[in-house]
């Protein structure tokens, strides 16, 4: 149903986005706990403890899976709750001009957290 | 009793409002809220709503008691009721034609888009086509809906997104016709699910499966369809 | 508005004529008062009775003419009769094949149970099993899938519009109906070359009723005011077990599988009345008992005026998979749970046998001067409205379903051959659909009088009073009396909501003349009946009397008249089965 996904769905399948959903999420739950479990078990958290742990190519690559992760998770919640609550029933015809400000807004700051976190995990 | 009925008629009201009415209830005998409303339409004839079968299996008389939505003609007044007194409201979340009667186009409309009708492509059989009871046994919770919409306008996701999330009561015929052996349309029907409002809005809330009248559970086939997308995915 | 056909009524009868009719390519809608799967239709409970020799597989429909003939106590028309139980399981394995979710024996077949009045072997064989069920829900799959076909084969639908009154041209043909849109309140001229009448039953007009609440009669009623007979109006069926107090319908599918009536004293007294058949006799003669044992101080309750329907001795598992719906509404209305004790049942006003005579095909009918038949151009009709006859006297349990899906379809056929040879009349004039505007333009000026709410109730006591389970002279003419005081009073009564907008207050003043026209049809039919036959029972003539009376009733409005029609004793591959006396 093209009319429907219109713009801005990922993938414009609800089973795929449902799946993405969930496994980002387990993604993002094992990565906090494995940065938790660096945390616990560090005694002296120094900068260079830290720099050393993220700097490792393991910690990178796991790194650049959370973020992205991230994005693809916040992505699929934001658009979600914006198809919801965005709409001319409450906003009149306004409606899909303010989603698309809200909707560009949302990628702007996730493209940029994204960039910045990339940069900073690769350049260690 | 004191009861408190939304009242519109859109030939004379500019907007809708709240009236209170009050009304004697015959001692020792708990009424269906059906028949307080019968009693309200007894002194004021102008007040309207839908209603037929009064024994719970036409779907007419879905409305809102009190905060609940339910069917009237089984909803006892002593199971709503608080304080002393009973809020009548239509159902939430479709457009008020007059009073208590809501109009449930884009309810149909939702529930037509899953192609509720068996299609199987086989020439029939001389006789009928054969099923286990325990195939027929799949069907049942399910066959049963009688389309009083009490669930669909109980959904949040169906308030939001009533032209794109079919809503439970939809759901609930698809994953009917999915079910059934004799069908034979399976892949067909789960394409037309797979976009990211049609089945993929309902969140769990289960509002559906707490008003359902018949006691039906549209959550569980909605997982059922889920898990069959899953399936036919992978 | 222009159409081929036009069905007037949603239900079983209407859906199934209108299936025939969209699957034909014609140009066909639906005018339904309520969404149509909330049509009464879908209340039906227990099941389809039709020899589909699932149970039984010698079974015969031969056998199943037999017992629907005995049933009507020899007043159904076989030739309708035959054609009913010879197509049924064609008709009903269509169903199937639509997707009716029938319950299912182990080897995958139709589940059947036994019903009420069904023998094997033309009564010599004993008991029979021949209802084809869906649980106990049946009327309710029946009808959800008859709908769903319907979007299928895209039937055009307008739901909730009132059919007000039936047009007639000059020359007396039937050539649409007049119309309400609820929702807007806009009258429309519906023009059809075919009108069929599927607005189902009337059990409205009485007090105590297993009907829903729209239940009017209003296609008897609009036949009536557009001058037209109605055949045996006078036979009405009280189905022994509605819930006493509420008449809520508890289906005789109970009976069926094994629950039983008992009075005060925990006696199965059916064993006293029908020894063979005991609780599975016609419901005439159930019905009758009960009353009997009522009169005769034997009821249950303090004041005595309720029989109880024992079903615990079935077990938990047989009513959980068989009866989950009379479970939920006797917990809902009686405080019962069948599964630890009985249910208070009374007998309730459920059914009308008669109504518009109709041919085997569904073709409306009427008697010219001299008493021969005319059809009604135009017109057909089928279901509970109609009179075709199957059901004669007493209507069988489960022959109701049947004769819905049986003559919808025969009358959808009809058409499809009547189109395809060409029809064309004359158009209404203005005069025409200005008188079948009059009713509505009545009410619609009306500026006072009494109320609508209170009549109709004067009207329902007055019918339950006077022509209940049994009758007797004295009380009908009193009734009567009482009918025509109302025809005055209904006629200058007051609409006081006269806005647009859904007015229900409208549609229940329209669907009060309706009532009052079926009653006073049926009171002055049922007084001049001087016999008992079937659910037409009097206390001052008790016996059949097959010589005066062996025959259908013609109630004609214009003059009040009653008249005779003789009854089809002509079926085309069977010998008639020949009136005997009818025991069970």
């Amino acid at each position: 149903m093209a009319l429907v996904t219109n713009v801005t769905s990922l993938t414009r399948s609800g089973l795929a986005d449902f799946l993405i959903q969930r496994i980002t999420a387990v993604v993002l739950a094992l990565y906090t706990l494995c940065v938790l479990g660096f945390l616990l078990v560090t005694d002296n958290l120094s900068h260079a403890a830290l720099v050393d742990y993220f700097g490792s190519m393991g910690m990178r690559l796991f790194s650049t899976m959370a973020v992205l992760s991230t994005a693809a998770h916040a992505w699929i919640g934001m658009w979600t709750v914006g198809t919801d609550y965005i709409r001319p029933h409450y906003f009149g015809t306004g409606a899909t001009v303010f989603r698309f400000v809200y909707q560009s807004g949302c990628v702007l700051i996730l493209f940029v957290y994204v960039a910045w976190a990339l940069q900073l995990f690769w350049s260690l | 009793m004191q009861v408190s009925v939304y009242r519109y008629n859109p030939d004379v009201d500019e907007v809708p409002q709240m009236r209170d009415m009050s009304v004697d209830l015959p001692e020792g005998k708990d009424l269906m809220v059906l028949d307080v409303l019968e009693l309200l339409k007894g002194q004021d004839p102008t007040l309207s709503y839908r209603r037929s079968c009064r024994e719970g299996v036409c779907g007419s008389d879905g409305i809102n008691m009190n905060g609940k939505n339910g069917l009237a003609c089984i909803t006892p007044v002593s199971e709503v009721v608080k304080r002393g007194k009973l809020v009548l409201r239509p159902l939430p979340g479709l457009p008020v034609v007059r009073d208590l009667v809501v109009d449930m186009t884009q309810f149909y409309r939702q529930f037509e888009k899953v192609q509720p009708y068996l299609i199987n492509d086989q020439p029939p059989p001389a006789q009928e086509r054969l099923q286990s009871p325990e195939q027929r046994a799949e069907l049942d919770g399910l066959y049963e809906c009688i389309l009083c919409a009490c669930c669909s306008t109980a959904c949040p996701s169906f308030w939001w997104n009533p032209d794109k999330f079919i809503g439970p009561a939809g759901l609930l015929q698809a994953y009917r016709f999915l079910a059934d052996s004799r069908d034979s349309a399976t892949a067909e029907r789960l394409s037309k699910l797979d976009d990211p409002f049609s089945v993929f809005r309902c969140r769990g809330i289960m509002n559906c499966v707490s008003v359902c009248p018949k006691g039906l559970n549209p959550t569980r086939a909605i997982g059922k369809i889920r898990s069959m997308l899953l399936h036919q995915g992978t | 508005m222009e159409f081929d056909g036009v069905i007037v009524g949603g239900g079983g009868a209407g859906l199934r004529a209108s299936l025939q009719l969209a699957q034909s390519g014609l140009k066909t809608a639906v005018i339904s008062k309520v969404f149509p799967t909330r049509s009464h239709t879908v209340s039906a409970q227990g099941g389809i009775t039709c020899a589909i020799g699932s149970d039984d597989p010698d079974d015969d429909w031969r056998w199943h003419m037999y017992d629907t003939v005995k049933g009507s106590d020899y007043i159904g028309d076989q030739d309708a009769i035959e054609y009913m139980c010879s197509e049924g399981p064609q008709a009903v394995f269509e169903l199937e094949h639509m997707g009716m979710p029938f319950s299912r024996t182990e080897t995958g077949r139709i589940y059947q149970r036994p019903f009420g009045g069904q023998s094997k072997d033309f009564g010599k064989g004993g008991q029979a099993t021949r209802t084809c069920a869906a649980a106990d829900r049946t009327g309710h799959a029946l009808l959800h899938t008859l709908y769903q076909a319907n979007l299928k084969a895209r039937t055009t639908f307008l739901n909730e519009w009132f059919a007000v009154d039936l047009v007639k041209n000059q020359d007396g043909v039937v050539v649409g109906v007049i119309a309400i849109e609820i929702e807007t309140g806009e009258v429309v001229y519906v023009a059809s070359k075919a009108t069929v009448l599927t607005t189902g039953g009337a059990g409205r007009i009485y007090a105590s009723t297993t009907n829903a609440l729209m239940n009017t009669g209003d296609g008897i009623g609009m036949a009536l005011r557009a001058g037209l007979a109605v055949q045996d109006i006078e036979m009405w069926q009280f189905h022994p077990t509605g819930i006493a107090g509420v008449g809520i319908l508890v289906t005789e599918a109970c009976r069926g599988e094994g629950g039983y009536l008992i009075n005060k004293d925990g006696e199965r007294f059916m064993e006293r009345y029908a020894p063979t058949a005991k609780d599975l006799a016609g419901r005439d003669v159930v019905a009758r008992s009960m009353i009997i044992e009522l009169l005769e101080g034997r009821g249950c309750g303090p004041e005595g005026d309720y029989l109880m329907l024992k079903l615990d001795h079935l077990g938990a598992d047989v009513l959980n998979s068989r009866l989950p719906g009379i479970l939920e509404l006797s917990r809902t209305f009686a405080h019962v749970d069948p599964i630890k004790e009985p249910i208070p049942v009374e007998p309730t006003c459920h059914y009308v046998m008669g109504g518009i005579p109709t041919q085997v095909n569904g073709q409306a009918l009427t008697q010219d001067a001299a008493g021969n038949d005319q059809p009604v151009e135009g017109l057909y009709a089928a279901g509970e409205v109609a009179c075709v006859s199957v059901h004669g006297a007493n209507r069988l349990g489960g022959n109701s379903l049947l004769d819905l899906i049986v003559f919808g379809r025969a009358a959808g056929q009809r058409i499809e051959e009547q189109m395809r040879g060409g029809v064309s009349y004359r158009d209404a004039s203005d005069s025409d659909l200005e008188a079948a505007l009059s009713r509505l333009n009545r009410w619609n000026t009306s500026a006072g009088g009494e109320a609508v709410a209170d009549l109709r109730k004067e009207l329902q006591n007055t019918m339950q009073v006077n022509f209940g389970v049994f009758r007797t002279e004295r009380n009908m003419r009193e009734g009567i009396k009482q009918l025509a005081e109302l025809r005055e009073r209904i006629g200058t009564a007051h609409l006081s909501d006269k806005s647009n907008a859904f007015n229900t207050a409208r549609m229940e003043a329209l669907e009060l003349d309706n009532l009052l026209e079926v009653a006073e049809a049926t009171a002055i039919v049922a007084e001049e009946r001087r016999e008992s036959r079937g659910a037409h029972a009097r206390d001052d003539y008790q016996e059949r009397d097959d010589d005066n009376w062996l025959c259908h009733s013609m109630y004609f409005p214009a003059d009040k008249r009653v008249g005779k029609r003789s009854v089809n004793f002509e079926p085309k591959t069977v010998d008639a089965f020949q009136p005997m006396e009818r025991k069970y």
